[in-house]
């Protein structure tokens, strides 16, 4: 049933992005994706080690993530708030449908199986009530964590904890409790059991 | 992806868009071609056209012509002379493509007829074409430079612009070169493949010497005045090699001022300059650049040296049904870069297969990110969104840009950590896999 359900959907979405296509005079949401491929892989699923996969994305994630490196003083980044003012709010509303619906691939990566076990463990207890299905889905905005390359997480985590990027009230007051009662380490932990999930 | 492999997704996303696109009665009429596209080259661009008429509507049949077994990419290569990386390691081969249904011919391409649509090669074929997309990259104006010519290139002075054999024979020879060597660099006019290259080539070479060979230096002899992210490497060559001191490992001469260099004497490795003449022991010189060879004969090219395009659809403007992309297109105010090959590509990997099934080609969206690795650490990048006005290409006003000069220390370890994300990505995009 699960492949069937997944069929249906890449048959629609194949069918879309053409019927798009032959749409002239307006850029099409795969003309635009097209364009992010040579960083973030094709389709959204990322060759690694650092730039993040975007396929399967919540779609207020992506716009919500567009529009914060569209503002002035918006969300620390290298080159993504240079990319970002490219685009109107209807193109980021477009291309943010099209990532949505791809399938998030997930690629190997090196990680340390104890620390990935640790993690796996301190997921369930601290992070799991936002990040469901060990951090597969992207359900209510969450990022998808799973299988999202390590380096990313890194940068992001050191972000959030160093007010580079607002970190929203609920998950701040989870990380502040996770390295509280777990140390440092546990961030580390939790890093490598994402990286480890296929 | 449980339980679908990678090439089933493409087939059936692919066969959804040739449902949508002809109608139920020919998805029943199974292998019916959809039409013949023919590709000259398979760098960057011809390799990314073929990939993505494939994903577009399997039912395109599509043969790629080129002589090589292998690409080697010319973005990364220059860590390859500096030692960071392997040859291997920028090596990609057509296995993917085929395994999509490409069709890759080892053969060269002499000419095409526009009339009767076929590509002549080497090999005595005529390969007829519905579409034929053209993407030979570079060509070298050998005249410029009095005693250089390809052959000096592949026995004793390495251009080493089109990664392969001549990136590994400037690699040895720096291996080679005693300590208190000087390492010439003779950067080309504009327009040329890479713009910021040669000056992340010198900024490579000057990490290996400034680790292996701390006598030695670069001198840039360069044809101009200004170059790409001039701002970012002066600052960044300050930082890291004491440009502008007395010990700088790297010195750079511009154009006016004795940087244009009209010969060369391979027997006794000199350059000669307008003003001056200089020895070098290690010689690099990256000769002034015009569209492909192929883009000559076939008369693609106007007084430029260069291929006018259509820039919707990037179709010749000279001759119906040929597309010209990539470093000889004329596709300014994209500059000639792996990512805007990469880009231009897909542009025209659309406009294609609309045509062959009788629709208006859409809109082209386009982007080009190129970086630079100042040390393996320190990483800048310039950046650019680009949309149609309706006749050509423009710039999105307010995007892109450079890394800012202000930028700290971590967030150039991060660009670098990005750019290696970038070869990875574009190329896993480029030849599939």
């Amino acid at each position: 049933m699960k492949v069937n359900k997944k069929l249906l959907t890449l048959l629609i979405i194949g069918g879309m992005s053409v019927s798009a296509n032959s749409m002239a005079e307006t850029t099409t949401a795969q003309a635009l994706a097209n364009t992010c491929a040579g960083c973030h892989g094709t389709d959204g699923s990322s060759n690694g080690p650092a730039t993040p996969s975007l396929a399967g994305i919540s779609v207020d994630y992506f716009k919500d993530a567009m529009a914060d490196y569209k503002a002035k003083d918006g969300r620390y980044s290298t080159i993504m708030s240079r990319i970002a003012k490219g685009y109107s709010e209807e193109e980021i509303a477009l291309m943010a449908d099209y990532f949505s619906k791809q399938t998030f691939v997930r690629k190997e990566q090196q990680f340390d199986p104890k620390l990935a076990k640790q993690g796996g463990k301190l997921h369930r207890k601290y992070c799991e009530k936002c990040h469901e299905d060990g951090g597969r889905s992207s359900e209510d905005d969450a990022g998808i964590l799973a299988g999202q390359w390590m380096d990313y997480l890194h940068y992001t985590m050191d972000d959030f904890k160093n007010g580079r990027r607002d970190i929203p009230k609920k998950m701040k007051k989870k990380v502040s409790k996770l390295e509280k009662d777990k140390g440092p380490e546990a961030l580390e932990a939790l890093i490598n059991y994402y990286g480890s999930q296929k | 992806m449980s339980g679908i492999s990678r090439r089933h997704f493409i087939q059936i996303t692919g066969g959804a868009a040739a449902v949508s696109t002809l109608g139920f009665s020919n998805i029943l009429l199974a292998g019916k071609s959809a039409g013949h596209v023919v590709i000259i080259g398979g760098g960057i661009g011809g390799a990314t056209a073929a990939r993505y008429i494939k994903r577009a509507d399997p039912a395109v049949d599509v043969t790629i012509i080129e002589p090589n077994a292998n690409y080697y990419t010319c973005f990364m290569s220059n860590e390859v002379i500096s030692g960071e990386r392997s040859i291997d390691s920028i090596k990609f081969g057509y296995q993917n493509l085929e395994s999509m249904g490409v069709k890759i011919v080892r053969d060269y391409a002499t000419n095409i007829d526009a009339g009767k649509k076929q590509v002549a090669t080497k090999g005595n074929s005529n390969i007829a074409y519905d579409r034929c997309i053209v993407s030979p990259g570079v060509d070298f104006k050998w005249e410029m430079i009095e005693g250089y010519d390809a052959k000096v290139a592949a026995e004793k002075i390495p251009h080493a612009w089109k990664a392969g054999p001549q990136t590994v024979m400037l690699r040895k020879q720096l291996e080679a070169m005693k300590d208190d060597g000087t390492v010439i660099i003779a950067p080309p006019p504009n327009p040329f493949r890479c713009p910021p290259g040669p000056y992340e080539r010198a900024s490579q070479i000057a990490w290996y010497l400034k680790h292996n060979k701390p006598k030695s230096k670069v001198l840039i002899l360069d044809a101009k005045d200004k170059f790409s992210k001039f701002g970012l490497f002066m600052q960044g060559w300050k930082k890291h090699y004491d440009y502008g001191t007395d010990n700088s490992m790297i010195e750079w001469v511009k154009g006016t001022e004795g940087g244009i260099i009209e010969g060369v004497n391979p027997a006794t490795n000199t350059v000669i300059g307008s003003v001056s003449e200089y020895k070098g022991d290690v010689i690099n010189i990256i000769p002034a650049q015009k569209a492909g060879k192929i883009a000559f004969t076939a008369g693609l090219v106007n007084d430029t040296g260069w291929c006018p395009v259509d820039q919707k659809t990037f179709e010749s403007t000279i001759h119906k049904d040929v597309y010209v992309i990539g470093d000889s297109s004329v596709a300014s105010p994209l500059p000639k870069s792996g990512y805007s090959a990469n880009s231009e590509a897909k542009v025209c990997a659309a406009a294609v297969v609309a045509s062959l099934h009788g629709k208006p080609a859409g809109i082209p969206t386009l982007v080009n990110t190129c970086y630079s690795l100042i040390t393996p650490e320190d990483g800048i990048s310039v950046a650019m969104v680009y949309n149609f006005d309706g006749k050509k290409i423009q710039k999105v006003k307010g995007s892109g840009g450079l890394t800012p000069m202000d930028s700290s220390p971590a967030m150039r370890k991060r660009e670098a950590n990005y750019a290696h994300s970038w070869f990875n990505n574009i190329t896993h995009d480029t030849f599939g896999g």
